[in-house]
Parts: structure tokens; C-alpha cells; sequence
């Protein structure tokens, strides 16, 4: 994966690895982008907005920075990830086929009984899916499980968890933080998909989260920000984490909602609300000539 | 006459069985959520420091850790009183340990009212209910030391979740060493014929004083260990039943949704008799002592014997 320089400042990448990196994971949030909306518009429902965010949050995990073997879900020392805001489901399964852990076809399928999609991640029904999720405010805790179970094994795998600003809103994901950094869980990288919109409206009118930053590290996590479309940044911050093995690291990552289709970018309708057929065209079209 | 074997907590052989567990078995971890004193996995958390987390006073976060833990290929025994880790915790034991399919043992104690003086907010009066009704998820309800000390060891090597529920007072010990469990089959304990008294937990042995007060009065009854409310053993059950067209449940748990609503959902199905439901009946708790509390809501031998007897007449 590229020519990694060891700096003072964790990886370096010298400019022209940098550029090659770039170009590829970007070419790869693209096509992921497609299949989203693809998903979404033929399932006839789902939540764009929130998946459309953390696509290259995904992307830099699954095709940078994660451990894992497609052919081998099971694989003892893979990294494991937790989608704890399960709506990104599409993401997630997007990201999973084009690892090659199931067929691409099956992403049309999303949300239809008899899928192996179902609308929130599945541990059951879905090879690559590490744990059941979509009620939110869960994730957080079953990765401090997953790394506290590593930890017992002295497996040197890494546990990655997304999590939503607005899912931030429960209870369970700062008694998470609490447990993570009471363990000083170092094999453990959460990324918040800081997008900064809900159902109801802006995260801050709803429930205002605050200063986000200082709350984690209150928390005694280590604590990055990054502009989340940018794979680069993304990455680097992810490398970053690899020096840290005395506490836990939170990645803020700040995104759009509906990122990459115009008229989804910011729109608190597109949460949870499929695009109609003329919809999913014209935003096909216009991923395809970005 | 039932014999006299002294009286033990159910907690305790609890505790004996995880450190047995964990002795020949390093995948087994225990989990608890500030009340390892009291649920007394204190002594395998003493054996074993090192696969033992206290979560504090978190039990959303105890049973999504645990689900998560499971997921590693650990055995997680996941521990704390019966309202918090069913009532408090639902939406996790359900959507992240249930639905994810994964090994998870939660083993709660201080069920019922016979927690005593705590009062209500401590007293879980729906949990067997609860549990029972989440696909998947196993339900044990053991009557004394022994029956516990064996059902953790068998529910630890079964795969998936379960659900096995224990009370706060140490109850009569019915059984010895050599008890064998049996996942999923009933345990009869005594053979009448004029009604069958089934009971889970605690009750079971109400129910053994019960059909001595009406082998008194010309009442032989069957009475029945159900330990284990799901899966129900449907042929153990109608095989008694049967034979003797009537039915009591007891049970230290509200009449919906555990042993009783169980009962009477299978013999609504397969074989509709007369029967009565010990238990609660759609009541809070109250403090008082535990005695006087299965006084008040009518879960005496008494009440049992009496329950029976309307069902003679």
C-alpha cells in the first residue's frame, strides 16, 4: 500500500505516493457514492444523507488502512469494524462488495425480503458484518468489547468504530467512551462522522453536542480532526493512531451530509428519504461526471 | 416428607460453577456492572483478575460490551440484578447480543419479590417475561444451588444467548452432587396424579410444601421443576398434565408472559384444562421482608394448596 515515511510527526508520504493514494481512493468514494444512490433509489428507502458522509472515512479503512482478508471473514487476526450508526448500511455494503466479500449484484437487492442486505447491518445475514447494529448508541460499546477481547488473546489487531454526531445523543456512547478510556483501550480508533445534521433538524438545535473535541479527550481518548472527504487527511489521521497504544483515539471527521450529489448536500430531508427514480438519475449522473 | 438439606443461595452456585468454568477454560469472561459483591462473581473476578470487567454502573454499555467480547470467541457470562439487565438494558440484550446471534450468557440475580426491602425499583417482576420473547434467547430459571451450579456449566457450552434468572434469598437445596441438568426437559419431583404443580426458581420448593399440605387433605399432586421456561418441554409437560386435568404454575414473577403465560399459551394450544397462575398479578413490588412479601402476594405453599384445592373441588 504505497511508500510509507516513517516521520517525527507519524507517516509522511512523499508526494508522488501521496498523489497515486489519493487518486485511487478517491476514484474508489466515487464508485462507492454510485452504488449508494443506486441502492437507495431502488430500494425506495433508506438514508442517503448520513451514508453519503462517511464514504471515505470507509473507503481509507477498508482500502488503506484495515487488515482483513475478504476470502476470509473469520481471519483471527483481523482488524474489525463497527458501523455503530447503522443507517450508513449502504456504505458499509458498497464498501464490503468491492472488497470482494459478496457479489457487487447483491447491493440491488438492498432492503427486499430475502436479501442478505438487510436496511441495518446484520451480523447474520451479511459476510464481512461484525456485529447486528441500528439502534444507535451500541456500537461504541460492542467495539470495547471486540478490544478487550483482543487485548485478552494478545491479538495485535485494531478495532475501528463510526459513530454519528447526532447518534452522539445517546447515552450509551459516552458510557462507551468512559469504559474505552478507563481501559486505555490503545488497540481501539472511533471516527465521528461529525456531519452536524439530524432528522429533526441541525445537531445543534436539536441537542447541541458542543465542543465534541474536548468532550473525548475529557473522556481520555486521543482526539484528531480531519476533514472527512479528504482520503489523505483521513488517512494520516488513521496512521496516526497507530503510535498511540496508551489510550483510545477518536477521529472527528468533519463531513457534509450528502456529500456528492448537489442537491442532497446539507438537506436535512435527505436523512432518511430515498431519491425518487428522476432523482437517482440525475445524481447518477452527476457522481459519474465529478 | 421433603427432606431437610439446609439452605444455600442460588448466587453461590453461581459463583462455584464460573470458577470451574474459568479454571479449564480461558475463553470464559465475566462481566458485571458494580454489583459483583452481590451477584457474587467477586470470587471469579478474585481467580481471575484478568478476564473480569466491571462496567460500573453502565448496563447498556455491560451487554453491548459483552455482546462485543462474544464476538471475539469469549464465553461471556454477563451479570447483574434481573431489572437492570433485562429492563434497563432491553433494547441491547435484544438488537446487539439476540439479533447478532451471539454467546452470550446473562445471568441476573435478585428477581422477583422476594428481593424484600429494596422496594419495587429493585424488584424485576417481568424479566422471565422479557427474555421469553426475544427470538432466540434461552430462558433458565433454576430451583436450588445445585440446579444452578449445573445449568451455568451447560448453558456456558451451548451456543448463543440465554437468559438464566435468579432471586435474591438463599432457598432450600432440593438436590446434591450428583444432579444432572437437563437443558430443556422438566424435572419431575413428585408423583400425585390429582393435579400438577408446576414451578420454576424459588417456587419449587413452595410447590414441594404445597403438595404436602394437600396429601393432608387427599390431594395428590404432581410437581414440576420447569428450570427451563424456553424452550418449554411440551411432551415432559403434557405428558403430566394429562394425567391429571388440572394445572398450577407458581411462580416469584408476574402471571404474564413467564411460566404461566407460557403454560397457558401451550395448553390454549395442545390441550385446554382448567389451571390457575401463581404469581404476581399486575402490581408493582413493596418493600417488606421476603417472608412477608410471598405473604402478600399470595405466592405462600398456602396459596399453592389453595389454588390447587379450587381446582379439586
Amino acid at each position: 500500500m504505497g511508500v510509507r515515511v516513517e516521520g517525527s510527526k507519524g507517516t509522511v508520504l512523499e508526494e508522488a505516493e501521496e498523489k497515486k493514494l489519493r487518486e485511487k481512493l478517491e476514484a474508489i468514494s466515487k464508485e462507492i457514492r454510485w452504488d449508494i444512490v443506486r441502492m437507495i433509489g431502488l430500494a425506495g428507502s433508506g438514508h442517503p444523507g448520513g451514508s453519503l458522509s462517511c464514504v471515505e472515512s470507509l473507503v481509507c479503512l477498508y482500502f488503506y488502512k484495515m487488515r482483513h482478508n475478504p476470502k476470509k471473514p473469520e481471519w483471527r487476526n483481523r482488524d474489525r469494524f463497527v458501523l455503530s450508526k447503522g443507517h450508513a448500511a449502504p456504505t458499509l455494503y458498497a464498501v464490503l462488495a468491492r472488497c470482494g466479500y459478496f457479489d457487487r449484484d447483491e447491493l440491488w437487492s438492498l432492503r427486499r425480503l430475502g436479501s442478505m442486505l438487510q436496511g441495518h447491518p446484520d451480523r447474520k445475514s451479511t459476510p464481512g458484518v461484525e456485529i447486528s447494529t441500528g439502534s444507535l448508541g451500541q456500537g461504541l460499546s460492542a467495539a470495547c468489547g471486540m478490544a478487550l477481547g483482543l487485548n485478552m488473546e494478545d491479538i495485535p489487531s485494531r478495532v475501528y468504530a463510526l459513530i454519528g454526531d447526532g447518534e452522539s445523543q445517546e447515552g450509551g456512547i459516552w458510557e462507551g467512551a468512559m469504559l474505552a478510556g478507563h481501559h486505555c483501550l490503545g488497540n481501539l480508533v472511533a471516527i465521528m462522522d461529525h456531519n452536524e445534521l439530524q432528522i429533526d433538524g441541525s445537531c445543534c438545535d436539536i441537542v447541541d453536542l458542543g465542543d465534541v473535541g474536548s468532550k473525548w479527550r475529557s473522556f481520555g481518548w486521543e482526539v484528531q480532526e480531519v476533514d472527512g472527504h479528504d482520503v489523505i487527511e483521513i488517512c494520516l489521521a488513521l496512521d496516526r493512531t497507530d503510535e498511540v497504544n496508551d489510550r483510545p483515539c477518536m477521529i472527528i471527521a468533519n463531513t457534509v451530509k450528502g456529500k456528492g450529489v448537489s442537491f442532497m448536500e446539507n438537506v436535512v430531508g435527505f436523512h432518511g428519504k430515498a431519491p425518487t427514480p428522476e432523482e437517482m438519475e440525475i445524481a447518477l449522473k452527476e457522481i459519474e461526471g465529478s | 416428607m421433603i427432606a431437610d438439606k439446609g439452605v444455600r443461595h442460588t448466587r453461590e452456585g453461581y459463583a462455584a460453577a464460573l470458577l470451574e468454568l474459568g479454571e479449564k477454560d480461558s475463553r470464559i469472561v465475566v462481566l458485571d456492572a458494580d454489583l459483583a459483591k452481590s451477584t457474587q462473581t467477586e470470587k471469579f473476578k478474585e481467580r481471575f483478575p484478568d478476564r473480569f470487567i466491571d462496567c460500573g454502573v453502565a448496563e447498556q454499555n455491560l451487554m453491548a460490551t459483552a455482546a462485543g467480547l462474544a464476538s471475539t470467541d469469549k464465553i461471556v457470562f454477563a451479570s447483574t440484578f434481573a431489572m437492570f439487565a433485562t429492563g434497563r438494558a432491553y433494547d441491547q440484550v435484544r438488537n446487539t447480543i439476540a439479533y447478532s446471534g451471539l454467546n452470550v450468557k446473562i445471568c441476573a440475580t435478585h428477581g422477583g419479590v422476594t428481593v424484600g426491602e429494596d422496594g419495587s425499583s429493585h424488584q424485576a417482576l417481568e424479566d422471565i417475561a422479557l427474555m421469553r420473547l426475544i427470538p432466540s434467547m434461552r430462558v433458565v430459571v433454576p430451583a436450588d444451588y445445585y440446579e444452578t451450579r449445573e445449568a451455568v456449566k451447560t448453558v456456558a457450552y451451548e451456543d448463543g444467548p440465554f437468559y438464566v434468572r435468579l432471586t435474591r434469598p438463599k432457598v432450600p437445596v432440593l438436590f446434591g452432587e450428583d444432579y444432572r441438568f437437563d437443558l430443556g426437559k422438566v424435572k419431575k419431583l413428585r408423583s400425585g396424579g390429582d393435579v400438577t404443580i408446576l414451578a420454576c426458581g424459588l417456587m419449587v420448593h413452595k410447590a414441594l410444601e404445597a403438595a404436602e399440605e394437600l396429601a393432608q387433605q387427599g390431594i395428590e399432586a404432581d410437581v414440576i421443576d420447569v428450570h427451563t421456561i424456553k424452550p418449554l418441554d411440551k411432551e415432559g409437560i403434557l405428558a403430566s398434565v394429562s394425567g391429571t386435568g388440572r394445572v398450577v404454575t407458581c411462580e416469584d414473577h408476574t402471571v404474564l408472559g413467564g411460566l404461566g403465560g407460557a403454560l397457558a399459551e401451550l395448553l390454549g394450544e395442545e390441550m385446554p384444562l382448567p389451571m390457575r397462575r401463581i404469581g404476581i398479578r399486575n402490581n408493582f413490588g413493596l418493600s417488606g421482608t421476603s417472608e412477608e412479601l410471598v405473604e402478600h402476594f399470595g405466592l405462600s405453599p398456602h396459596h399453592i394448596a389453595e389454588a390447587a384445592k379450587s381446582l379439586c373441588g
